[in-house]
C-alpha cells in the first residue's frame, strides 16, 4: 500500500488540502503548508505553478499568477519540497508541460525523479486523462509514486472503469462540472457531490479497491460532513485555503483554523454515517 | 484517408497523432467530449453519413461563396518576372477562409444535437465568422475575445454582435488569444453536456486538428485543381501564413503528397526572432521556425515556451497570428521536411500588405500580408509558379495599419497622414 493510501486509510476520513506554491513566496508557502498539517491535514497537495491552468478557476488561477510573478520554479518548488518535514505526505499537482520540460529535453523522467527524491508521494495532473498516461504511469511505478486520476461526473462507463482499476493513492471525484473554487452554496455542492457518490458505488468507506475523495467546491466544515456523510473516504479544499492566503491578516492561524475546521466537519460527517464505522477501516499494510 | 475501414477502431496513435506530436490532454471533463467528437467526425466527415458532406458543401457554395477564384496577379508576376496567383480566401463570406471552418462545425454540432456555441477569436474573425454560421443556423453562440484585440479589431466585435453573438471580453495576461481559448476551455468544462467549442484552427485535442484540416482544405482542393486549368501543372510553390496553421494546413493539404510543389508557411517574425527570456517574453510568433515540443492546449506540438516549460507571450502586428503555438500537423510536416518554416518581420507585413493594395488592388488581411512579405524577399527561391493563398480581407486591420505605418518609414506605404488627428 503507497504512504497516500495507508494516509487515507489510518486518518479515515481524509482532509486533503491543496496550496499553489510561491503563493506569494515560496518561504510563505513553507509556513502555510506546517500550518495545514497542524491543523489536521491528512494528505497535502501542492501546486506547482503553470501559466495556463485551463482546469483551475479564477482563485486558484489568480495564486498561479502570484506565484509566477514572484518567481517560482521548478527548481524552488523542489527546493521546498526538500525542507518541508511534515506529517502528511506531500503531491505534487501540476501540468503535463511542466513535467515534460524539467530536465534536458521532453521527458518525464527527470521531474519523477527529482520529485521521488524530494520525498513527494504522488503527482496530479489535470490536463493528463488516462488515455495519455502510460509514460508517466511507467515512470511514477518506478518510482514508487502514486499518479492520482480524477473522475468528473461526465465519466462514465468503460472509461470509468478503467480510470478506476488503473487508479493508485485515491481517486479524485470531481464534485461537479466545470473549474475548480469555492462555493458558498451549500445545498448545491452536497446535492451534487452525492449524486456523484451514488454512481461511484462509494457507499462503503474505502469500498471497491483505493478511496475516494470529492473536491470542487468544498469550501465549509459542514460540506466536508455532508460529502464524508455520502460515503467519500476523503474531502479535497483548495480555493477556500487560497482564499485565506489571499486575504487573511495572519493566514498560518487561519489556515490552521481552517484544516481543524474541516477535520472535524468530516469526522462528525463520518459520525453520522450510516453504512459502517470509519473506525473498522483496515490497518495499513507495513511496507 | 479511406473511409471504409470505419468497422475497425483504427489504432489510437495513427489515429490521434501526427508522428510525436497530437494526442488529447484535457481534463478529464471534456475527455467523453472528445470523444463525442471523434465518433461525429468519423460518422459524418469522413462517412458523409446523413448526408452531412452534401449539406456542408451546398451550403458553402449558396451561403459561403464558394468556389473563390484563384486570380493571377498581373503586376505581381511582372514585379517578380514570374507567374503569381492568388488564392481568393478573401472573397469567402465573411472576408476570410474562417468560414469553411466555422459553418462546417457549427452544422456538426447541429447534427450532434448540441444546443450552444462557443469560441474563442484573436483577430475576430474566427469569431466573426462563428457568429455568422451560428446565425445561419439558428444556434446561440459566445465568443471568447481578449481584451487587447478587442481593442485592436473593433469592427469585427460589432459585425459579432450585429448576428446575435455575445463578446465576452477577456483580461487576463496579455488579454489575446492564449488567454481567450484558455477561458472558452473553461466555458466547455462547466457545459459540456450541451455546448459545441468551435476551436478556430488545426489546434487543441484530437479530432480537432484534422477536423478543422478537413473543413479547410478545400482551399487547397480547389487551388490545385484551378491551377492546374490555368497554366497545365501544378505550381512550384504553395505560401501561406502560419498562425496556429487553419489556412496553412487547408492550402498545403492536397498539395502534401505532390513532392515536387515546395510548401512554405510563413510565420510572424514579429520585432525580433530573439527570445527575451528574463521576461518570457516572444517578440515573435514564429513557432515553427523557432519553437520547442510541449503541450498546449490539449496537444503535443511546438510552442514558444521558457526553458521550464511556461508559455511564452508572443507577438505580431497581426493579432490573428498572435499565438505560442501551432497545429500538431504542421510541427509534423517541418519535422519530416515536407514544409519549409519561414518568417517576416512585422515591417515586412506592412509593405506586403501596403503593395499588394497599390498594385493589385487587393486589400489584404495582415496575416496574409505576411505571405505577401515572403512573396517580396525571397520570390527568386519560389520556382516560376508560384501560389499565394490570401487568407482574408484586411478591413478589419485598417486602424492598426494606418497606426503602424505612421509609426515607420515603410517604402510600400502611401502617404497616409490624411489619415491623422
Amino acid at each position: 500500500m503507497s504512504d497516500i493510501e495507508a494516509a487515507i486509510r489510518e486518518h479515515h476520513p481524509a482532509l486533503i488540502t491543496y496550496l499553489t506554491a510561491g503563493d506569494p513566496s515560496l518561504e510563505d508557502t513553507k509556513a502555510y503548508v506546517e500550518a495545514l498539517d497542524r491543523g489536521g491535514a491528512d494528505l497535502i497537495e501542492l501546486g506547482l505553478p503553470f501559466s495556463e491552468p485551463i482546469a483551475e478557476g479564477p482563485t486558484i488561477q489568480a495564486a498561479i499568477n502570484r506565484a509566477l510573478d514572484a518567481g517560482t520554479t521548478p527548481a524552488g518548488f523542489f527546493e521546498l519540497v526538500d525542507d518541508l518535514e511534515t506529517e502528511a505526505p506531500l503531491l505534487v499537482m501540476t501540468y503535463y508541460n511542466m513535467i515534460l520540460q524539467y530536465g534536458d529535453e521532453p521527458d518525464v523522467r527527470p521531474f519523477v525523479e527529482r520529485a521521488a527524491e524530494a520525498g513527494l508521494s504522488g503527482i496530479i495532473v489535470p490536463d493528463l486523462p488516462a488515455e495519455e498516461s502510460d509514460p508517466l504511469r511507467a515512470a511514477c511505478d518506478d518510482h514508487g509514486l502514486d499518479l492520482v486520476f480524477i473522475v468528473a461526473p461526465t465519466t462514465e462507463g468503460e472509461r470509468l472503469e478503467r480510470i478506476m482499476s488503473q487508479a493508485s493513492g485515491f481517486v479524485y471525484v470531481q464534485a461537479r462540472l466545470g473549474t475548480t473554487g469555492a462555493r458558498a452554496d451549500v445545498s448545491n455542492a452536497t446535492h451534487d457531490s452525492l449524486t456523484r457518490l451514488e454512481e461511484y458505488d462509494v457507499s462503503e468507506p474505502c469500498s471497491d479497491g483505493v478511496p475516494k475523495a470529492v473536491g470542487f467546491g468544498v469550501s465549509e466544515g459542514d460540506h466536508a460532513a455532508e460529502i464524508i456523510e455520502a460515503g467519500a473516504d476523503g474531502v479535497i479544499v483548495g480555493s477556500a485555503l487560497i482564499d485565506i492566503v489571499a486575504e487573511s491578516d495572519d493566514p498560518v492561524a487561519d489556515l490552521e483554523a481552517k484544516a481543524e475546521e474541516l477535520k472535524r466537519g468530516a469526522i462528525r460527517g463520518a459520525d453520522g454515517g450510516t453504512d459502517a464505522d470509519p473506525i473498522d477501516a483496515p490497518e495499513p499494510e507495513q511496507p | 484517408m479511406s473511409t471504409s475501414d470505419h468497422d475497425h477502431r483504427r489504432d489510437r496513435d495513427s489515429e490521434a497523432t501526427f508522428g510525436e506530436y497530437g494526442g488529447q490532454y484535457v481534463p478529464e471533463a471534456l475527455m467523453p467530449a472528445v470523444q463525442e467528437l471523434e465518433d461525429a467526425y468519423e460518422r459524418y466527415v469522413l462517412e458523409n453519413e446523413d448526408g452531412f458532406m452534401d449539406e456542408f458543401r451546398e451550403r458553402m457554395r449558396d451561403f459561403g461563396g464558394r468556389p473563390t477564384p484563384l486570380q493571377r496577379a498581373e503586376r505581381l508576376s511582372e514585379r517578380y518576372d514570374r507567374e503569381i496567383y492568388l488564392k481568393r480566401e478573401d472573397l469567402v463570406h465573411g472576408g476570410a477562409h474562417k468560414l469553411n471552418n466555422a459553418l462546417g462545425q457549427v452544422l456538426l454540432a447541429k447534427y450532434m444535437g448540441k444546443e450552444r456555441i462557443i469560441a474563442e477569436t484573436g483577430a475576430g474573425q474566427h469569431g466573426t465568422a462563428t457568429a455568422m454560421a451560428a446565425a445561419h443556423l439558428d444556434m446561440p453562440c459566445e465568443i471568447y475575445m481578449g481584451r487587447t484585440d478587442i481593442n485592436r479589431q473593433r469592427p469585427n466585435v460589432y459585425r459579432m454582435r450585429m448576428n446575435g453573438t455575445e463578446v465576452n471580453p477577456v483580461t487576463a495576461g496579455s488579454g489575446t488569444l492564449k488567454e481567450a481559448i484558455n477561458e472558452t476551455m473553461r466555458d466547455w468544462a462547466t457545459t459540456v453536456e450541451t455546448t459545441h467549442y468551435v476551436i478556430g484552427s488545426v489546434v487543441g485535442p484530437h479530432p480537432f486538428p484534422k477536423l478543422v484540416r478537413d473543413f479547410q482544405a478545400v482551399i487547397g482542393q480547389e487551388a490545385r485543381e484551378q491551377i492546374r486549368e490555368r497554366a497545365g501543372r501544378l505550381p512550384d510553390s504553395v505560401v501561406a501564413c502560419a498562425g496556429g496553421g487553419s489556412n496553412t494546413m487547408g492550402t498545403f493539404h492536397a498539395f502534401v503528397p505532390d513532392d515536387e510543389v515546395d510548401l512554405y508557411a510563413v510565420e510572424a517574425g514579429g520585432s525580433s526572432l530573439e527570445i527575451d527570456e528574463e521576461n518570457a517574453l516572444a517578440p515573435n510568433s514564429a513557432t515553427l521556425s523557432t519553437g520547442t515540443d510541449g503541450v498546449l492546449h490539449g496537444a503535443m506540438t511546438k510552442l514558444l515556451q521558457s526553458e521550464d516549460g511556461q508559455i511564452m507571450e508572443s507577438h505580431s502586428v497581426s493579432a490573428g497570428l498572435d499565438y505560442a503555438g501551432v497545429g500538431p500537423e504542421l510541427s509534423h510536416l517541418v519535422d519530416i521536411g515536407r514544409v519549409t518554416p519561414a518568417s517576416v518581420d512585422d515591417e515586412a507585413a506592412l509593405n506586403g500588405f501596403h503593395r499588394l493594395s497599390n498594385l493589385e488592388g487587393i486589400i489584404p488581411a495582415l496575416e496574409s500580408s505576411h505571405a505577401l512579405g515572403y512573396l517580396e524577399e525571397q520570390h527568386e527561391e519560389l520556382g516560376d509558379l508560384v501560389v499565394v493563398n490570401v487568407s482574408g480581407r484586411g478591413d478589419k486591420d485598417l486602424e492598426t495599419v494606418l497606426e503602424e505605418t505612421e509609426n515607420r518609414d515603410l517604402e510600400a506605404a502611401p502617404d497616409v497622414e490624411v489619415f491623422g488627428q
